[in-house]
């Protein structure tokens, strides 16, 4: 045991440097003000009425994004789950191959493509069809969110239906239950586990999100993590923009806290 | 024992990709009866079962079941209630859900519901166990409440796969019996389905024996162990001293080069056959009085009996014994003619499964 515990040594000095002291850094800066002194003021400035504003919208948009991703990534990773592996290679392939690309790339297409004279309102309008308004809102945000983190919704989902014996299915409807009633009795809840952690692997980086706010909403529609980008890069107040990322973590910490809660209800009979 | 045919399967052919599993099986099941399919993996018994139970659909042939064609009906709609292999119970219920599960979706009302539970948890020896969840139950455990989860259904018939294959040896032992004792309870028909042919003996009314895809021979279970109708039978079930030799005349047999007398008849003369002794029915005796003399060449303790082999006329034979006789003793072979198993021998490809590639 001892003789393989070294082999961690580099990862835990990467995440000594990057990861804890950083968080320690923003601990410090966030209840201190630019004396040194303790005080509370740059975390309660999450109640200025713009910076919970922002925060209630990345909420609500991260949480819709978050919902589409599911509708969209259950029925897939049912289908791939379904298929004979070498039929699965190519659909996976052609569902990541857009991740291979960079994130921001893949974000600065979507503007172009949205945008007033995008390539489709060009398309629209030689058709003579009405055009599309959507950039600089908060559909095109949504959109920019499912867009980048549906992937992350479908994989987990995937692994555990893979996993799930066949056996269990075909009992079901031995036991005389239809499709539909196996699916929602048996299939949903034992997929949970894999449900949760796709939804937190798209709704935790669907709220704190930036980029895309930034590319899709223009500079109109501030999100959380636009407030706390700009406290840093342009009002170089690092306590406020500390502070605000707390209440964010806080925020995470709250919604890893529920998913993990209910994914043991989810395990332990939902179905009473 | 009632002889109603309850299941009948006709003419039933399946394969996978080229592969053909089940080859114009014909077989039928009787009301109440403990039917065991037992054959080496592959040879088409789980097959047969899921074909039961609704989870395949036969390429050609019909499952009538009561008289009705079910053939495409969907498992929901059969009367039929499966355990299977790996328990397939429900991870994220309780024992008293999974057991309720059935029941539940056929609406049956609470209190009924709760009996049922309590009833079949008593059945399988498990009272009290209704609120915990399968994994924190042994391997026996889970296999029990699978049993009650598919009983409470009152199915005309239970299909059984394998289902004591994960289970260690005592504990497998002990399941038999109390699947004959449920099974007798229930007065319903088993259909069981393993590659162990001591638990196809203990438990069976009727013992199908089936290779590559076609039925080897269909009776009892002592049918089976004292007349197999086949080589790979014979070999399956049980040891044996399957030996190439002719029949002379009704009731006289020839193997290597000495003649038995036997008790079957209507061979022909002179016909080329071959012969089964089970290693329990050679009787060592001393070499005068014997039909052909050998030589032990080997011995192992195996517990209820020892294990020799016995070099005679150019064959090995095998012979169990409660006696030890030491190695390099001259022995006399002697067999009572009734413990002679005549067999014709393969006159097609077909009837020879065994050597039938995939």
């Amino acid at each position: 045991m001892n003789k393989k515990k070294w082999l961690a040594t580099p990862y835990f000095i990467w995440s000594l440097a990057f990861i804890l002291i950083p968080l320690g850094i923003i601990v410090y800066y966030g209840f201190t003000d630019k004396n040194g002194a303790f005080t509370l003021y740059n975390v309660m400035q999450i109640t200025k009425p713009d910076n919970a504003k922002a925060l209630g919208l990345a909420l609500l948009l991260s949480i819709i994004a978050t919902i589409i991703c599911l509708i969209l990534a259950y029925p897939l990773a049912m289908i791939l789950s379904n298929m004979k592996m070498n039929q699965t290679g190519f659909i996976v392939l052609i569902f990541i191959l857009p991740m291979w690309m960079n994130f921001l790339l893949r974000t600065l297409a979507w503007q172009t493509l949205l945008e007033k004279t995008g390539v489709i309102n060009s398309i629209l309008q030689f058709l003579h069809l009405p055009t599309l308004n959507i950039i600089n809102t908060p559909y095109a945000i949504v959109l920019g969110m499912v867009y980048n983190f549906l992937p992350f919704m479908v994989l987990p989902i995937y692994n555990v239906l893979i996993k799930l014996d066949k056996d269990v299915v075909n009992a079901s409807r031995d036991l005389g239950a239809n499709e539909a009633q196996t699916f929602f009795k048996v299939i949903f809840p034992l997929s949970m586990p894999g449900v949760m952690s796709g939804v937190m692997m798209v709704f935790i980086p669907s709220l704190t999100t930036f980029v895309i706010s930034t590319m899709l909403g223009g500079s109109k529609i501030l999100l959380i993590g636009n407030v706390i980008e700009q406290e840093f890069t342009q009002g170089s107040n690092w306590h406020v923009g500390s502070g605000l990322s707390l209440v964010l973590m806080v925020f995470i910490l709250f919604s890893m806290i529920v998913m993990f809660k209910y994914d043991k209800d989810g395990e332990g009979g939902a179905l009473l | 024992m009632e002889n109603n045919k309850l299941i009948d399967l006709v003419n039933i052919s399946k394969s996978y990709g080229g592969n053909l599993i089940l080859d114009e099986l014909n077989l039928y099941i009787r009301e109440n009866e403990f039917l065991t399919l037992l054959g080496p993996s592959g040879c088409g018994k789980t097959t047969t079962l899921r074909i039961l139970g609704g989870f395949e659909s036969p390429d050609i042939g019909q499952v009538i079941f009561n008289g009705q064609n079910i053939t495409n009906l969907p498992p929901n709609h059969r009367q039929l209630n499966t355990v299977f292999q790996k328990y397939a119970l429900f991870s994220h219920m309780t024992i008293a859900e999974n057991i309720a599960f059935g029941l539940k979706i056929k609406k049956k009302s609470k209190a009924y519901i709760q009996d049922k539970i309590n009833y079949a948890l008593k059945l399988v020896n498990l009272d009290g166990y209704g609120n915990r969840y399968p994994n924190s139950l042994s391997g026996g455990q889970q296999q029990r409440i699978a049993i009650a989860r598919a009983i409470v259904n009152e199915p005309k018939v239970l299909l059984l796969d394998e289902p004591l294959g994960a289970l260690d040896l005592k504990l497998r032992q002990d399941m038999q019996y109390e699947l004959v004792r449920l099974k007798n309870e229930l007065g319903i028909t088993f259909v069981y389905v393993t590659h162990d042919q001591e638990e196809a003996l203990t438990m069976s009314d009727t013992i199908v024996v089936m290779n590559q895809g076609y039925i080897q021979q269909i009776g009892s279970p002592e049918k089976i162990y004292n007349e197999p109708e086949n080589a790979f039978v014979a070999d399956f079930i049980g040891d044996s001293n399957i030996i190439p030799g002719t029949m002379i005349e009704d009731r006289i047999v020839e193997i290597l080069g000495a003649r038995f007398a036997c008790v079957d008849e209507g061979f022909g003369r002179n016909k080329p056959v071959d012969v089964v002794i089970r290693p329990e029915d050679v009787d060592l005796v001393a070499p005068e009085a014997g039909t052909i003399q050998g030589v032990v060449t080997s011995l192992i303790f195996k517990g209820v009996h020892y294990e020799m082999d016995v070099m005679a006329n150019g064959y090995e034979w095998l012979v169990h014994s409660t006696d030890l006789v030491p190695v390099g003793t001259k022995v006399g072979i002697k067999v009572v003619p009734f413990d002679i198993q005549i067999m014709n021998k393969p006159e097609s490809e077909d009837e020879e499964a065994v050597t039938i590639d995939e």
